[in-house]
Protein backbone atom coordinates (compact mmCIF):
# COMPACT_ATOMS: atom_id res chain seq x y z
CA UNK A 1 0.00 0.00 0.00
CA UNK A 2 2.63 2.39 0.96
CA UNK A 3 4.64 1.82 -2.22
CA UNK A 4 1.51 3.07 -4.25
CA UNK A 5 2.44 6.76 -5.56
CA UNK A 6 0.21 9.57 -3.18
CA UNK A 7 -2.25 10.57 -6.35
CA UNK A 8 -3.11 6.44 -6.45
CA UNK A 9 -4.12 6.40 -2.86
CA UNK A 10 -5.95 9.34 -2.92
CA UNK A 11 -7.72 8.30 -6.23
CA UNK A 12 -8.48 5.03 -4.16
CA UNK A 13 -10.20 7.05 -1.04
CA UNK A 14 -12.01 9.20 -3.23
CA UNK A 15 -13.90 5.91 -5.19
CA UNK A 16 -14.30 4.71 -1.71
CA UNK A 17 -15.83 7.87 -0.60
CA UNK A 18 -18.08 7.86 -3.02
CA UNK A 19 -19.18 4.18 -3.20
CA UNK A 20 -19.62 4.74 0.95
CA UNK A 21 -22.01 8.26 0.02
CA UNK A 22 -24.13 6.33 -3.15
CA UNK A 23 -24.90 3.27 -0.75
CA UNK A 24 -26.03 6.09 2.23
CA UNK A 25 -28.19 7.54 -0.38
CA UNK A 26 -29.71 4.40 -1.90
CA UNK A 27 -30.15 2.95 1.45
CA UNK A 28 -31.40 6.33 2.89
CA UNK A 29 -34.17 6.15 0.31
CA UNK A 30 -35.29 3.26 0.03
CA UNK A 31 -35.85 2.59 3.77
CA UNK A 32 -37.86 5.78 4.12
CA UNK A 33 -41.52 6.91 3.86
CA UNK A 34 -42.19 2.73 4.01
CA UNK A 35 -45.42 3.10 6.42
CA UNK A 36 -47.76 3.54 3.85
CA UNK A 37 -50.20 6.20 2.73
CA UNK A 38 -51.96 6.51 5.81
CA UNK A 39 -50.28 9.31 6.95
CA UNK A 40 -50.29 11.09 4.10
CA UNK A 41 -52.73 13.81 3.12
CA UNK A 42 -54.76 13.40 0.30
CA UNK A 43 -54.16 16.62 -0.81
CA UNK A 44 -50.47 16.66 -0.68
CA UNK A 45 -50.62 12.96 -2.00
CA UNK A 46 -52.98 14.45 -5.49
CA UNK A 47 -50.00 16.96 -5.74
CA UNK A 48 -46.91 14.89 -5.75
CA UNK A 49 -48.72 11.85 -7.99
CA UNK A 50 -47.65 8.54 -7.97
CA UNK A 51 -45.20 8.47 -5.09
CA UNK A 52 -48.31 8.74 -2.91
CA UNK A 53 -50.00 5.77 -3.81
CA UNK A 54 -46.99 3.58 -3.80
CA UNK A 55 -45.40 5.36 -0.26
CA UNK A 56 -42.20 6.46 -2.24
CA UNK A 57 -40.41 8.75 -1.50
CA UNK A 58 -40.12 11.49 -4.36
CA UNK A 59 -36.48 11.85 -3.81
CA UNK A 60 -34.51 9.90 -6.45
CA UNK A 61 -31.81 7.35 -5.12
CA UNK A 62 -28.48 7.52 -7.01
CA UNK A 63 -29.62 4.50 -9.73
CA UNK A 64 -32.75 6.76 -10.89
CA UNK A 65 -29.65 10.41 -11.26
CA UNK A 66 -27.65 7.55 -13.05
CA UNK A 67 -30.32 6.59 -15.33
CA UNK A 68 -31.70 10.13 -16.00
CA UNK A 69 -27.84 11.14 -16.48
CA UNK A 70 -27.73 8.32 -18.97
CA UNK A 71 -30.88 9.68 -20.58
CA UNK A 72 -29.46 12.87 -20.94
CA UNK A 73 -26.31 12.27 -22.48
CA UNK A 74 -28.52 9.74 -25.01
CA UNK A 75 -30.23 12.73 -26.34
CA UNK A 76 -28.66 16.58 -24.77
CA UNK A 77 -29.68 18.82 -27.41
CA UNK A 78 -33.50 17.35 -28.19
CA UNK A 79 -35.79 20.81 -28.71
CA UNK A 80 -39.54 20.29 -28.45
CA UNK A 81 -40.79 23.26 -27.19
CA UNK A 82 -40.33 26.09 -24.96
CA UNK A 83 -40.18 24.29 -21.60
CA UNK A 84 -38.45 21.01 -22.87
CA UNK A 85 -35.53 21.09 -24.28
CA UNK A 86 -32.38 19.22 -23.69
CA UNK A 87 -29.87 19.49 -21.05
CA UNK A 88 -27.08 20.30 -23.40
CA UNK A 89 -29.12 23.14 -25.05
CA UNK A 90 -29.60 24.53 -21.75
CA UNK A 91 -26.31 24.44 -21.12
CA UNK A 92 -24.93 26.08 -24.11
CA UNK A 93 -27.10 29.23 -23.44
CA UNK A 94 -25.67 29.44 -20.16
CA UNK A 95 -21.87 28.33 -21.07
CA UNK A 96 -22.45 31.29 -23.98
CA UNK A 97 -24.30 33.93 -21.79
CA UNK A 98 -21.22 33.62 -19.34
CA UNK A 99 -18.59 33.92 -22.13
CA UNK A 100 -20.24 36.69 -23.75
CA UNK A 101 -20.56 38.68 -20.70
CA UNK A 102 -17.40 37.32 -18.96
CA UNK A 103 -15.43 38.32 -22.56
CA UNK A 104 -16.36 41.81 -22.26
CA UNK A 105 -15.60 42.10 -18.64
CA UNK A 106 -11.75 40.83 -19.58
CA UNK A 107 -11.95 43.60 -22.44
CA UNK A 108 -12.72 46.21 -20.05
CA UNK A 109 -11.08 44.82 -16.77
CA UNK A 110 -7.52 44.60 -18.14
CA UNK A 111 -7.32 47.59 -19.60
CA UNK A 112 -8.44 49.92 -16.97
CA UNK A 113 -6.97 47.78 -14.45
CA UNK A 114 -3.46 48.49 -16.25
CA UNK A 115 -4.33 52.68 -16.15
CA UNK A 116 -5.40 52.34 -11.97
CA UNK A 117 -2.31 50.37 -12.03
CA UNK A 118 -0.17 52.69 -13.36
CA UNK A 119 -1.40 55.90 -12.22
CA UNK A 120 -1.12 56.40 -8.11
CA UNK A 121 -3.56 59.17 -8.99
CA UNK A 122 -6.20 57.11 -11.13
CA UNK A 123 -6.03 54.48 -8.55
CA UNK A 124 -6.98 56.88 -5.47
CA UNK A 125 -9.75 58.25 -7.65
CA UNK A 126 -11.28 55.69 -8.70
CA UNK A 127 -11.19 52.97 -5.16
CA UNK A 128 -13.97 54.13 -3.29
CA UNK A 129 -16.27 53.64 -6.36
CA UNK A 130 -14.45 49.80 -6.86
CA UNK A 131 -14.48 49.24 -3.41
CA UNK A 132 -18.40 50.30 -3.03
CA UNK A 133 -19.40 48.26 -6.36
CA UNK A 134 -17.43 45.10 -5.54
CA UNK A 135 -19.50 44.21 -2.55
CA UNK A 136 -23.15 44.46 -4.49
CA UNK A 137 -24.40 41.16 -5.23
CA UNK A 138 -24.84 41.40 -9.42
CA UNK A 139 -28.47 40.16 -8.78
CA UNK A 140 -29.47 43.91 -7.58
CA UNK A 141 -28.32 45.09 -10.91
CA UNK A 142 -31.16 43.11 -12.55
CA UNK A 143 -33.96 45.00 -12.10
CA UNK A 144 -31.96 48.16 -13.78
CA UNK A 145 -30.70 45.95 -16.54
CA UNK A 146 -34.25 44.79 -17.50
CA UNK A 147 -35.47 48.22 -16.96
CA UNK A 148 -32.65 49.88 -19.40
CA UNK A 149 -32.05 46.83 -21.57
CA UNK A 150 -35.95 45.79 -21.87
CA UNK A 151 -33.95 42.13 -22.93
CA UNK A 152 -33.91 39.68 -20.28
CA UNK A 153 -31.49 37.49 -22.12
CA UNK A 154 -29.07 40.60 -22.66
CA UNK A 155 -29.61 41.81 -18.81
CA UNK A 156 -28.26 38.67 -17.96
CA UNK A 157 -25.40 39.30 -19.85
CA UNK A 158 -24.61 42.34 -18.08
CA UNK A 159 -25.18 40.92 -14.77
CA UNK A 160 -22.64 38.44 -15.71
CA UNK A 161 -20.26 41.46 -17.13
CA UNK A 162 -20.49 43.52 -13.76
CA UNK A 163 -19.95 40.31 -11.54
CA UNK A 164 -16.82 39.36 -13.64
CA UNK A 165 -15.69 43.06 -13.61
CA UNK A 166 -14.16 43.51 -9.96
CA UNK A 167 -11.83 40.60 -9.36
CA UNK A 168 -10.28 40.93 -12.61
CA UNK A 169 -10.04 44.46 -12.62
CA UNK A 170 -8.66 44.06 -8.74
CA UNK A 171 -6.33 42.04 -9.76
CA UNK A 172 -4.99 43.58 -12.49
CA UNK A 173 -4.34 46.99 -11.25
CA UNK A 174 -2.85 45.46 -8.14
CA UNK A 175 -0.57 43.27 -10.58
CA UNK A 176 0.27 46.31 -12.25
CA UNK A 177 1.72 48.60 -9.34
CA UNK A 178 3.02 45.82 -7.40
CA UNK A 179 5.49 45.09 -10.73
CA UNK A 180 9.37 45.12 -8.89
CA UNK A 181 11.05 48.40 -9.18
CA UNK A 182 14.14 46.65 -10.33
CA UNK A 183 12.33 45.32 -13.13
CA UNK A 184 10.78 48.74 -14.43
CA UNK A 185 14.16 50.17 -13.87
CA UNK A 186 15.87 47.79 -16.37
CA UNK A 187 13.49 48.71 -19.06
CA UNK A 188 14.50 52.31 -17.83
CA UNK A 189 17.92 51.46 -18.27
CA UNK A 190 17.53 49.96 -21.95
CA UNK A 191 15.63 52.80 -22.64
CA UNK A 192 12.39 51.11 -23.09
CA UNK A 193 9.26 52.38 -24.76
CA UNK A 194 6.03 52.68 -22.43
CA UNK A 195 4.21 50.41 -25.09
CA UNK A 196 6.95 47.95 -25.22
CA UNK A 197 7.58 48.54 -21.69
CA UNK A 198 3.99 47.31 -21.05
CA UNK A 199 4.36 44.31 -22.66
CA UNK A 200 7.14 42.93 -22.51
CA UNK A 201 8.31 43.90 -18.66
CA UNK A 202 4.29 44.79 -16.81
CA UNK A 203 2.22 42.25 -18.97
CA UNK A 204 4.28 39.12 -17.82
CA UNK A 205 5.33 40.79 -14.69
CA UNK A 206 1.65 40.92 -13.63
CA UNK A 207 0.21 37.99 -15.87
CA UNK A 208 0.02 35.55 -13.04
CA UNK A 209 -2.00 37.76 -10.26
CA UNK A 210 -4.23 39.08 -13.43
CA UNK A 211 -5.06 35.11 -14.18
CA UNK A 212 -6.16 34.76 -10.73
CA UNK A 213 -8.09 37.13 -10.70
CA UNK A 214 -9.65 35.74 -14.21
CA UNK A 215 -10.12 32.33 -12.46
CA UNK A 216 -11.76 33.99 -9.26
CA UNK A 217 -14.12 35.84 -12.25
CA UNK A 218 -15.66 32.79 -13.65
CA UNK A 219 -15.91 31.12 -11.08
CA UNK A 220 -18.34 33.95 -10.05
CA UNK A 221 -19.73 34.15 -13.25
CA UNK A 222 -20.74 30.79 -13.29
CA UNK A 223 -22.68 31.04 -9.77
CA UNK A 224 -24.46 34.10 -10.55
CA UNK A 225 -25.54 32.62 -13.88
CA UNK A 226 -27.82 29.89 -12.48
CA UNK A 227 -29.56 32.60 -10.56
CA UNK A 228 -29.94 34.80 -13.10
CA UNK A 229 -31.38 32.21 -15.25
CA UNK A 230 -34.08 31.50 -12.59
CA UNK A 231 -34.57 35.23 -12.19
CA UNK A 232 -35.53 35.84 -16.01
CA UNK A 233 -36.22 32.43 -17.02
CA UNK A 234 -36.63 31.16 -20.73
CA UNK A 235 -33.40 29.58 -21.80
CA UNK A 236 -30.41 28.44 -19.68
CA UNK A 237 -29.41 25.89 -16.99
CA UNK A 238 -30.66 28.16 -14.17
CA UNK A 239 -34.18 28.09 -15.66
CA UNK A 240 -34.06 24.24 -16.27
CA UNK A 241 -33.43 23.46 -12.73
CA UNK A 242 -36.07 25.99 -11.65
CA UNK A 243 -38.46 24.71 -14.38
CA UNK A 244 -37.74 20.90 -13.29
CA UNK A 245 -38.71 22.04 -9.45
CA UNK A 246 -41.91 23.22 -10.98
CA UNK A 247 -42.51 20.08 -12.84
CA UNK A 248 -41.35 17.92 -9.45
CA UNK A 249 -38.81 16.51 -11.47
CA UNK A 250 -35.90 16.08 -8.13
CA UNK A 251 -34.09 13.74 -10.32
CA UNK A 252 -33.63 16.65 -13.02
CA UNK A 253 -32.48 18.93 -9.88
CA UNK A 254 -29.77 16.63 -8.65
CA UNK A 255 -29.03 16.36 -12.41
CA UNK A 256 -28.61 19.49 -12.62
CA UNK A 257 -26.40 20.38 -9.86
CA UNK A 258 -24.13 17.23 -11.27
CA UNK A 259 -23.41 18.94 -14.43
CA UNK A 260 -23.17 22.64 -12.98
CA UNK A 261 -20.52 21.25 -11.01
CA UNK A 262 -18.51 19.89 -13.66
CA UNK A 263 -19.32 22.47 -16.10
CA UNK A 264 -17.53 25.00 -13.46
CA UNK A 265 -14.77 22.93 -12.82
CA UNK A 266 -14.28 22.36 -16.18
CA UNK A 267 -14.03 26.20 -16.85
CA UNK A 268 -11.77 26.63 -13.79
CA UNK A 269 -9.36 24.47 -14.70
CA UNK A 270 -8.90 25.81 -18.35
CA UNK A 271 -7.65 29.50 -16.44
CA UNK A 272 -5.40 26.63 -14.51
CA UNK A 273 -3.82 25.44 -17.24
CA UNK A 274 -3.38 29.14 -19.17
CA UNK A 275 -1.92 30.24 -15.45
CA UNK A 276 0.55 27.58 -14.88
CA UNK A 277 1.31 29.03 -18.59
CA UNK A 278 2.32 32.52 -17.45
CA UNK A 279 3.69 31.55 -13.83
CA UNK A 280 7.86 32.20 -13.20
CA UNK A 281 9.48 30.72 -10.77
CA UNK A 282 11.49 33.42 -8.74
CA UNK B 1 32.67 73.70 -20.31
CA UNK B 2 34.30 72.43 -23.80
CA UNK B 3 35.69 69.35 -22.39
CA UNK B 4 38.67 67.32 -24.17
CA UNK B 5 37.66 63.76 -25.54
CA UNK B 6 40.75 62.53 -23.35
CA UNK B 7 39.55 64.97 -20.67
CA UNK B 8 40.31 63.48 -16.86
CA UNK B 9 36.76 64.79 -16.18
CA UNK B 10 34.80 61.88 -18.78
CA UNK B 11 32.10 61.54 -16.22
CA UNK B 12 32.06 64.93 -13.95
CA UNK B 13 29.81 65.26 -10.56
CA UNK B 14 29.61 68.84 -10.35
CA UNK B 15 27.61 69.91 -6.68
CA UNK B 16 25.05 67.17 -6.92
CA UNK B 17 22.76 67.33 -3.91
CA UNK B 18 19.26 64.75 -2.98
CA UNK B 19 17.22 65.58 -0.09
CA UNK B 20 14.30 63.42 1.28
CA UNK B 21 11.39 63.81 2.89
CA UNK B 22 12.16 62.71 6.42
CA UNK B 23 9.14 61.00 8.56
CA UNK B 24 7.23 63.34 10.44
CA UNK B 25 7.81 66.15 8.61
CA UNK B 26 11.01 68.65 7.46
CA UNK B 27 14.05 66.97 5.21
CA UNK B 28 17.48 64.93 5.11
CA UNK B 29 19.89 66.34 3.54
CA UNK B 30 21.78 63.04 2.39
CA UNK B 31 24.67 64.70 0.69
CA UNK B 32 25.23 67.72 -0.73
CA UNK B 33 27.67 70.17 -2.83
CA UNK B 34 29.44 66.57 -3.83
CA UNK B 35 32.08 67.14 -6.93
CA UNK B 36 34.14 64.37 -8.34
CA UNK B 37 35.49 63.32 -11.63
CA UNK B 38 36.03 60.12 -13.31
CA UNK B 39 38.56 59.66 -16.11
CA UNK B 40 37.47 57.87 -19.99
CA UNK B 41 38.81 54.01 -18.83
CA UNK B 42 38.87 54.18 -15.09
CA UNK B 43 37.59 51.89 -13.04
CA UNK B 44 36.37 53.96 -9.55
CA UNK B 45 34.73 52.65 -6.72
CA UNK B 46 32.88 54.76 -3.84
CA UNK B 47 33.08 53.60 -0.43
CA UNK B 48 31.29 54.84 2.21
CA UNK B 49 28.60 53.71 5.18
CA UNK B 50 24.98 52.70 4.66
CA UNK B 51 23.18 55.96 4.42
CA UNK B 52 25.45 58.34 2.78
CA UNK B 53 23.92 58.09 -0.78
CA UNK B 54 26.13 55.91 -2.45
CA UNK B 55 23.29 54.53 -3.92
CA UNK B 56 21.43 57.44 -4.87
CA UNK B 57 24.84 58.62 -6.34
CA UNK B 58 25.07 55.50 -8.75
CA UNK B 59 21.22 55.89 -9.73
CA UNK B 60 21.83 59.73 -10.31
CA UNK B 61 24.53 58.65 -12.91
CA UNK B 62 22.39 56.13 -14.03
CA UNK B 63 19.51 58.55 -14.96
CA UNK B 64 16.94 56.84 -12.81
CA UNK B 65 17.01 58.91 -10.04
CA UNK B 66 17.67 63.24 -10.49
CA UNK B 67 19.78 65.46 -8.24
CA UNK B 68 17.58 68.16 -6.42
CA UNK B 69 21.17 70.46 -6.67
CA UNK B 70 23.97 70.30 -9.05
CA UNK B 71 24.57 68.47 -12.40
CA UNK B 72 25.78 65.35 -13.16
CA UNK B 73 27.91 65.52 -16.79
CA UNK B 74 28.75 62.21 -18.95
CA UNK B 75 31.19 63.15 -21.87
CA UNK B 76 30.19 66.76 -21.59
CA UNK B 77 26.60 66.37 -21.79
CA UNK B 78 24.37 66.41 -18.52
CA UNK B 79 22.54 63.59 -17.69
CA UNK B 80 18.89 63.85 -17.93
CA UNK B 81 17.54 60.61 -17.74
CA UNK B 82 18.62 56.68 -18.36
CA UNK B 83 20.64 55.93 -21.87
CA UNK B 84 22.09 52.96 -23.48
CA UNK B 85 25.42 54.28 -22.97
CA UNK B 86 25.20 54.44 -19.48
CA UNK B 87 24.49 50.40 -18.44
CA UNK B 88 23.79 48.90 -14.46
CA UNK B 89 24.40 46.00 -12.77
CA UNK B 90 22.01 45.81 -10.24
CA UNK B 91 22.59 44.65 -6.69
CA UNK B 92 19.86 42.34 -7.12
CA UNK B 93 20.46 41.18 -10.71
CA UNK B 94 16.99 42.46 -11.59
CA UNK B 95 16.81 39.81 -14.40
CA UNK B 96 13.15 39.27 -16.22
CA UNK B 97 12.30 35.53 -14.37
CA UNK B 98 9.65 35.24 -16.98
CA UNK B 99 12.76 35.06 -20.26
CA UNK B 100 15.77 32.32 -20.20
CA UNK B 101 19.14 33.19 -19.66
CA UNK B 102 19.26 34.24 -23.49
CA UNK B 103 16.00 36.05 -23.23
CA UNK B 104 17.73 38.36 -20.71
CA UNK B 105 20.58 39.10 -22.53
CA UNK B 106 19.22 39.52 -26.00
CA UNK B 107 16.17 41.87 -24.15
CA UNK B 108 19.32 44.75 -23.69
CA UNK B 109 20.55 43.70 -27.37
CA UNK B 110 17.33 44.54 -28.86
CA UNK B 111 16.49 47.56 -27.15
CA UNK B 112 20.15 49.26 -27.76
CA UNK B 113 19.68 48.15 -32.13
CA UNK B 114 16.21 47.84 -32.56
CA UNK B 115 16.61 46.84 -36.30
CA UNK B 116 18.90 44.33 -36.50
CA UNK B 117 17.24 40.65 -37.11
CA UNK B 118 16.90 38.41 -34.25
CA UNK B 119 19.49 35.58 -35.63
CA UNK B 120 21.15 38.93 -35.30
CA UNK B 121 20.62 39.87 -31.74
CA UNK B 122 20.72 35.89 -30.23
CA UNK B 123 23.96 35.35 -32.23
CA UNK B 124 25.57 39.33 -30.05
CA UNK B 125 23.96 38.23 -26.92
CA UNK B 126 25.68 34.44 -27.18
CA UNK B 127 28.94 36.38 -27.17
CA UNK B 128 28.20 37.93 -24.29
CA UNK B 129 26.96 34.65 -22.46
CA UNK B 130 29.80 32.89 -23.40
CA UNK B 131 32.32 35.65 -22.23
CA UNK B 132 31.18 35.71 -18.49
CA UNK B 133 31.09 31.67 -19.38
CA UNK B 134 27.72 30.42 -19.34
CA UNK B 135 27.57 29.11 -22.70
CA UNK B 136 25.46 25.87 -22.75
CA UNK B 137 23.00 27.74 -19.90
CA UNK B 138 21.44 30.13 -22.81
CA UNK B 139 18.04 28.21 -22.41
CA UNK B 140 18.02 28.28 -18.46
CA UNK B 141 15.59 30.37 -16.81
CA UNK B 142 16.78 32.45 -13.99
CA UNK B 143 15.41 30.02 -11.20
CA UNK B 144 17.38 27.60 -12.33
CA UNK B 145 20.97 29.36 -11.79
CA UNK B 146 22.95 29.36 -8.89
CA UNK B 147 23.10 32.92 -7.00
CA UNK B 148 26.76 33.74 -8.89
CA UNK B 149 25.42 32.76 -12.78
CA UNK B 150 22.74 34.90 -12.39
CA UNK B 151 24.77 37.74 -11.86
CA UNK B 152 27.07 36.61 -14.48
CA UNK B 153 23.63 36.90 -16.69
CA UNK B 154 23.46 40.34 -15.47
CA UNK B 155 27.09 41.31 -16.25
CA UNK B 156 26.49 39.87 -19.72
CA UNK B 157 23.29 41.85 -20.18
CA UNK B 158 24.89 45.10 -19.36
CA UNK B 159 28.23 44.55 -21.54
CA UNK B 160 26.19 43.46 -24.19
CA UNK B 161 24.97 46.99 -25.13
CA UNK B 162 28.49 47.92 -24.84
CA UNK B 163 28.12 50.55 -22.74
CA UNK B 164 30.37 53.84 -22.10
CA UNK B 165 29.87 53.49 -18.98
CA UNK B 166 29.37 50.67 -16.64
CA UNK B 167 27.47 51.41 -12.95
CA UNK B 168 27.83 48.48 -10.51
CA UNK B 169 25.75 48.22 -7.10
CA UNK B 170 27.43 46.34 -4.87
CA UNK B 171 27.31 43.66 -7.34
CA UNK B 172 28.98 40.97 -5.40
CA UNK B 173 27.80 41.92 -2.24
CA UNK B 174 24.90 38.89 -2.19
CA UNK B 175 27.82 36.08 -3.39
CA UNK B 176 29.59 34.04 -1.52
CA UNK B 177 33.59 34.70 -0.76
CA UNK B 178 34.83 31.99 -3.65
CA UNK B 179 32.18 33.31 -6.34
CA UNK B 180 32.65 36.81 -5.83
CA UNK B 181 36.57 36.42 -5.85
CA UNK B 182 35.88 34.77 -9.59
CA UNK B 183 33.74 37.09 -10.70
CA UNK B 184 35.79 39.94 -9.65
CA UNK B 185 38.51 38.47 -11.80
CA UNK B 186 36.38 37.56 -14.74
CA UNK B 187 34.77 41.70 -14.31
CA UNK B 188 38.43 42.94 -14.16
CA UNK B 189 39.69 40.68 -17.00
CA UNK B 190 37.03 42.06 -19.21
CA UNK B 191 37.70 45.82 -18.08
CA UNK B 192 41.11 45.88 -18.52
CA UNK B 193 40.84 44.26 -21.75
CA UNK B 194 37.98 46.25 -23.21
CA UNK B 195 38.89 49.90 -21.24
CA UNK B 196 36.08 50.18 -19.62
CA UNK B 197 34.88 53.25 -17.49
CA UNK B 198 33.32 52.08 -14.40
CA UNK B 199 31.85 53.18 -11.38
CA UNK B 200 30.53 51.10 -8.94
CA UNK B 201 29.12 51.23 -5.12
CA UNK B 202 30.97 48.80 -2.79
CA UNK B 203 31.57 48.88 1.21
CA UNK B 204 34.21 45.74 0.99
CA UNK B 205 37.54 47.42 1.43
CA UNK B 206 39.58 44.20 -0.37
CA UNK B 207 37.10 44.59 -3.20
CA UNK B 208 37.82 47.94 -3.94
CA UNK B 209 41.77 47.87 -3.17
CA UNK B 210 41.39 44.54 -6.42
CA UNK B 211 39.35 46.43 -8.27
CA UNK B 212 39.50 50.21 -8.25
CA UNK B 213 42.26 52.71 -9.74
CA UNK B 214 40.52 55.34 -7.29
CA UNK B 215 38.43 54.95 -4.40
CA UNK B 216 36.34 57.94 -3.71
CA UNK B 217 36.12 58.08 0.15
CA UNK B 218 32.07 58.98 1.30
CA UNK B 219 31.24 60.76 4.89
CA UNK B 220 28.23 59.56 6.77
CA UNK B 221 25.32 61.30 5.99
CA UNK B 222 22.74 62.94 6.45
CA UNK B 223 25.30 65.69 4.81
CA UNK B 224 27.45 63.52 3.05
CA UNK B 225 30.66 64.49 1.22
CA UNK B 226 33.33 63.34 -0.19
CA UNK B 227 36.15 63.34 2.28
CA UNK B 228 39.04 62.57 -0.11
CA UNK B 229 39.97 60.29 -3.39
CA UNK B 230 42.26 57.79 -3.14
CA UNK B 231 44.72 56.60 -5.85
CA UNK B 232 45.54 53.03 -5.83
CA UNK B 233 49.23 53.15 -5.65
CA UNK B 234 49.13 48.68 -6.63
CA UNK B 235 49.97 48.35 -9.74
CA UNK B 236 48.05 47.86 -12.55
CA UNK B 237 48.75 43.88 -13.37
CA UNK B 238 47.76 43.46 -10.11
CA UNK B 239 46.67 39.51 -9.32
CA UNK B 240 43.79 39.09 -6.73
CA UNK B 241 46.17 36.57 -4.63
CA UNK B 242 49.07 38.63 -4.44
CA UNK B 243 48.13 42.28 -3.84
CA UNK B 244 48.03 41.77 -0.15
CA UNK B 245 51.98 40.64 -0.55
CA UNK B 246 52.29 44.02 -2.11
CA UNK B 247 54.18 46.95 0.19
CA UNK B 248 52.15 49.35 -0.09
CA UNK B 249 48.69 46.87 0.26
CA UNK B 250 48.57 47.62 4.22
CA UNK B 251 48.79 51.23 4.02
CA UNK B 252 46.34 51.34 1.61
CA UNK B 253 44.03 49.34 3.67
CA UNK B 254 45.06 50.46 6.84
CA UNK B 255 44.28 53.79 5.57
CA UNK B 256 40.79 52.95 4.27
CA UNK B 257 39.96 51.01 7.08
CA UNK B 258 40.69 53.97 9.26
CA UNK B 259 38.83 56.23 6.87
CA UNK B 260 35.32 53.91 7.65
CA UNK B 261 36.21 53.43 11.54
CA UNK B 262 36.82 56.70 12.30
CA UNK B 263 37.19 59.58 9.80
CA UNK B 264 33.54 59.17 7.89
CA UNK B 265 32.45 60.57 10.89
CA UNK B 266 34.88 62.86 12.32
CA UNK B 267 35.77 64.44 8.75
CA UNK B 268 32.90 66.90 8.81
CA UNK B 269 33.89 68.16 12.60
CA UNK B 270 37.85 68.41 11.50
CA UNK B 271 37.85 69.68 7.74
CA UNK B 272 41.51 70.49 6.72
CA UNK B 273 41.75 74.52 6.06
CA UNK B 274 42.79 73.66 2.40
CA UNK B 275 39.83 71.19 2.05
CA UNK B 276 37.65 72.57 -1.55
CA UNK B 277 34.57 70.34 -2.21
CA UNK B 278 35.46 71.00 -5.77
CA UNK B 279 38.83 69.29 -5.82
CA UNK B 280 38.52 67.02 -2.84
CA UNK B 281 42.51 65.89 -2.48
CA UNK B 282 43.59 63.02 -4.06
CA UNK B 283 45.99 60.75 -1.82
CA UNK B 284 47.81 57.68 -2.61
CA UNK B 285 48.78 55.81 0.64
CA UNK B 286 52.13 53.80 0.63
CA UNK B 287 54.69 52.12 2.58
CA UNK B 288 56.86 54.64 4.95
CA UNK B 289 60.33 53.78 4.22
CA UNK B 290 61.91 51.49 7.32
CA UNK B 291 63.21 53.91 9.83
CA UNK B 292 66.88 54.54 9.06
CA UNK B 293 69.02 53.92 11.86
CA UNK B 294 71.05 56.43 13.67
CA UNK B 295 74.14 56.96 11.89
CA UNK B 296 76.92 56.82 14.16
CA UNK B 297 76.15 53.23 15.06
CA UNK B 298 75.90 52.65 11.25
CA UNK B 299 79.58 53.84 10.75
CA UNK B 300 80.57 51.82 13.65
CA UNK B 301 79.50 48.97 12.10
CA UNK B 302 81.32 49.64 9.20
Amino acid sequence: MHSWPLQARASLVSMLILVVLGLAWHIGVNTGGGTGQANIDPEYAKLIGAAANTGKSAMPGPLDVLAKIGQHLKEPFYDRGPNDKGIGIQLAYSIGRVLLGYGIAVLVAIPLGFLIGMSPLMNRALDPFIQIMKPVSPLAWMPLALYTIKDSAISSIFVIFICSLWPMLVNTAFGVSSVRKEWLNVARTLEVGSVRRAFTVILPAAAPTILTGMRISIGIAWLVIVAAEMLVGGTGIGYFVWNEWNNLSITNVITSIIVIGLVGMILDQMLARVAKLVTYPE
Amino acid sequence: MQEMANSPRYISIEGIARHFDAPGGGRTTVFEDVWFPVARGEFVCMIGHSGCGKTTVLNILAGLDLPDGGVAVVDGEAIEGPSLNRAVIFQSHALLPWRSVLGNVAYAVSSKWRDWSRAKIEEHAKKFIALVGLAGSELKKPAQLSGGMKQRVGIARALSIEPKILLMDEPFSALDALTRGNLQDEVRRICLATNQTVFMITHDVDEAIYLADKIVLMTNGPHAMVAEIVANPLPKDRQRHEVHKHPHYYALRNHLIDFLVTRSKTFKDEIPADYDRRKPPVVSPVAQPLPVPPPATKRAAA
